[in-house]
């Protein structure tokens, strides 16, 4: 069958094919030497790129846009809606914190330990929430990450509680900790993206990723092939949460510590609004929406404490000072009128010019879903 | 045997407040199969509302109570209708893209509650009667939770009378056992998702209200805490089973009060637990349909 050949969609002009990879090249050589240049853009970021404070905001855009990607992985390739894809993130930071504490291990053992211990998460959650699919396992998926809040939030002689975890620097290499090496973090962070997206990469161009999309289009006509559907979602579901946590150990490192809120179900939809923003199975529009996302948070935050703003009537000065208030409006203008993300949007629209036609991935997901319908009407 | 009466009956109580959050829920779900994450913000808003209404007539007389009561419903109600009207509607038979409206509308709501009533958790004072406590077999019961029992009796035997009596009723149950065939019979489904939604909403209202003078309190996060134990109720129960969610919410909080006494307040995570389990045993849930 098709499912298992080779590269399907990106073969069309042979000049083309190579055009991402160039693209996409230059782009991290571009942000690999941003620490070294000056570079201001004045409303976008709070300084010239080679400070601190901007380095760390970027570092912040990249571990949010590999979560992002992470789940693009499993919304977009696997179409699993799950609502507790920030437990395995929550795994990568307190795991990283709790093996340096713990076991007083040097940093490169702690992150082996921090991704061990979101894949046997990962592995115990996603087999049991996966006996059920569509809406129910969101349930559950939001289920378990909660339990995994609550059990962040209850035990704090371990895991600090409301309060946190501190990254115990002294087990850290010298080169990763303080401001002034704000510039090394940025760097880990975007290696960590790079290692994240090729992961990706690699799971949507391989017989596995082929299967999962097939899974996601028709499951039953994947089982009446002698396939195992439920095998190929584990895996993509598994290694989706391997993605997190490494992003969840970047976010450790670069923040220094960690907060309950890391493993709760906000930043899973957090996360949601993030993808869906970009765009649903688009990788890249999985990083635009993690970057966009990050920065409007920090850029909102900012004009919510301008004099301006305080100076309005409270009817308009209340929304306008809460950033999420606004982020979540956009997010349902986007999903009402924008379905496919900014990457969706593009991508329809450069297609429509070369006479293609195309479906949002969120519509197609839909579409998927009535086979269940049909089946149940004839049983 | 008076703490088991004890433990027993603040479970029960507990139940109520669930099955009020998880009755709209399971409803909507069973109906329209979209899962609603604004119902917490339906019944924060309520709740808050309720608090303004109860400060506004003097918080401590039953009337002022009755009265917050019968608005957070009202409250919830409209909210919930024009939350589908105005959200729902439009993403007609496009459930993923409905379930992500109602996440973006509560994480919205959330933020703004925040902004207007503050982040820091409003305090309640009822009538006096729901501060003391109420002796059956030797176990001293706070009066709260014969409330919320009394309160989720009523609007459980309401909705049962609706369900089984009235014409639109019976045009919902139609639409949750199948919908294809009720749109083939001529019938508008889209009018009985405006009121499965009201109602939902009601009931939530009712809980938002009754949620705070339980609490004492009220934050903006009110009810995205309360919505996940709903969520996980509505699975167990089965999804779309009115009677599956009500004999799963005195379940889930029975069993969660157990726990907190008898091993270590561990009864969050024990009700996760029995979610792995029942969903290991019987994916579809206690009452659910395709078993």
């Amino acid at each position: 069958m098709t499912v298992t050949t080779g590269v399907p969609t990106l073969v069309r002009g042979r000049g083309g094919a190579y055009a991402p990879f160039v693209v996409g090249a230059a782009l991290v050589v571009l942000m690999a030497v941003l620490p070294l240049l000056n570079i201001s853009i004045p409303g976008i970021l709070p300084g010239p790129t080679y400070m601190p404070g901007t380095l760390a905001l970027l570092s912040l855009c990249m571990v949010f846009a590999a979560l992002a990607l992470s789940y693009n992985l499993l919304l977009g390739t696997g179409g699993m809606l799950s609502f507790g894809h920030a437990l395995y993130f929550g795994a990568g930071a307190y795991g990283l914190g709790l093996a340096l504490q713990y076991f007083g291990v040097p940093l490169w053992p702690g992150v082996l330990i921090a991704l061990v211990g979101g894949l046997a998460i990962a592995v115990f959650t996603g087999a049991i929430s996966m006996r059920v699919s569509g809406i129910p396992f969101a349930m559950v998926t939001l289920a378990f990450a909660q339990a995994g809040s609550v059990l962040v939030r209850r035990n704090q002689q371990v895991t600090g509680g409301e309060e946190g975890l501190r990254l115990p620097v002294q087990y850290v290499p010298d080169w990763l900790v303080g401001v002034v090496n704000t510039r090394n973090l940025y760097w880990v962070t975007l290696a960590i993206l790079v290692v994240v997206y090729a992961v990706v990469l690699w799971v949507d161009r391989s017989r596995l990723g082929h299967l999962a999309q097939a899974t996601r289009e028709n499951e039953l006509r994947v089982q009446v092939m002698g396939l195992s559907p439920y095998r190929a979602k584990l895996i993509v579901f598994v290694v989706a949460a391997l993605c997190a946590s490494l992003a969840g150990i970047g976010y450790m490192l670069l923040q220094s510590g960690t907060q309950p809120s890391a493993v709760g179900a906000d930043l899973t939809i957090t996360v949601l609004v993030m993808v869906v923003l970009g765009g649903v199975g688009f990788r890249w529009g999985a990083i635009v929406g993690g970057v966009l996302y990050t920065l409007l948070d920090q850029r909102l935050t900012v004009l919510a404490r301008a004099d301006w703003i305080h100076a309005l009537p409270d009817v308009l000065r209340i929304p306008l000072s809460e950033p999420l208030f606004l982020l979540g409006v956009l997010f349902i203008l986007v999903v009402m009128f924008l379905p496919g993300g900014i990457a969706g949007t593009i991508d329809t629209w450069v297609r429509r010019r070369r006479g293609e036609r195309t479906r949002s991935q969120l519509r197609q997901l839909d579409d998927a879903e009535p086979t269940e319908d049909a089946v149940e009407l004839r049983a | 045997m008076s703490s088991i009466v004890l433990i027993l009956l603040t479970g029960v109580g507990l139940g109520a407040l669930y099955f009020l959050v998880a009755s709209g829920l399971s409803l909507i779900y069973g109906l329209m199969h979209v899962l609603n994450f604004a119902h917490g913000a339906f019944l924060t808003l309520s709740a808050f509302v309720g608090w303004q209404v109860a400060q506004a007539l003097g918080s401590a007389s039953w009337g002022s109570f009755l009265v917050s009561v019968a608005v957070g419903a009202a409250v919830g109600a409209v909210f919930a209708t024009l939350t589908e009207l105005i959200l729902i509607r439009p993403l007609y038979e496009r459930h993923i893209e409905q379930v992500l409206v109602t996440v973006g509308l509560s994480f919205a709501a959330v933020a703004l509650f925040e902004g207007i009533w503050g982040t820091d958790a409003v305090n309640i004072a009822g009538p006096a009667w729901l501060k003391g406590t109420t002796e059956v077999l030797g176990a001293r019961i706070p009066n709260t939770y014969w409330v919320l029992m009394i309160a989720a009796a009523l609007v459980l035997v309401a909705l049962v009378l609706f369900l089984k009596k009235t014409r639109y009723g019976m045009i919902i149950r139609a639409g949750v056992e199948n919908r294809a065939m009720v749109t083939a019979l001529g019938i508008d489904v889209r009018k009985s998702f405006t009121l499965v939604f009201a109602i939902g909403g009601a009931a939530a209202g009712i809980g938002g209200v009754l949620a705070m003078h339980y609490t004492t309190f009220v934050s903006a996060h009110l009810g995205s805490t309360l919505l996940i134990f709903a969520f996980i109720v509505t699975v167990i129960g089965g999804l779309g089973s009115l009677t599956g969610a009500a004999i799963a919410s005195v379940v889930v909080a029975v069993l969660q009060q157990f726990a907190n006494v008898y091993l270590n307040g561990t009864g969050d995570f024990i009700v996760v637990v029995l979610l792995a389990v029942v969903l290991l045993v019987r994916p579809t849930g206690l009452m659910g349909r395709k078993a």
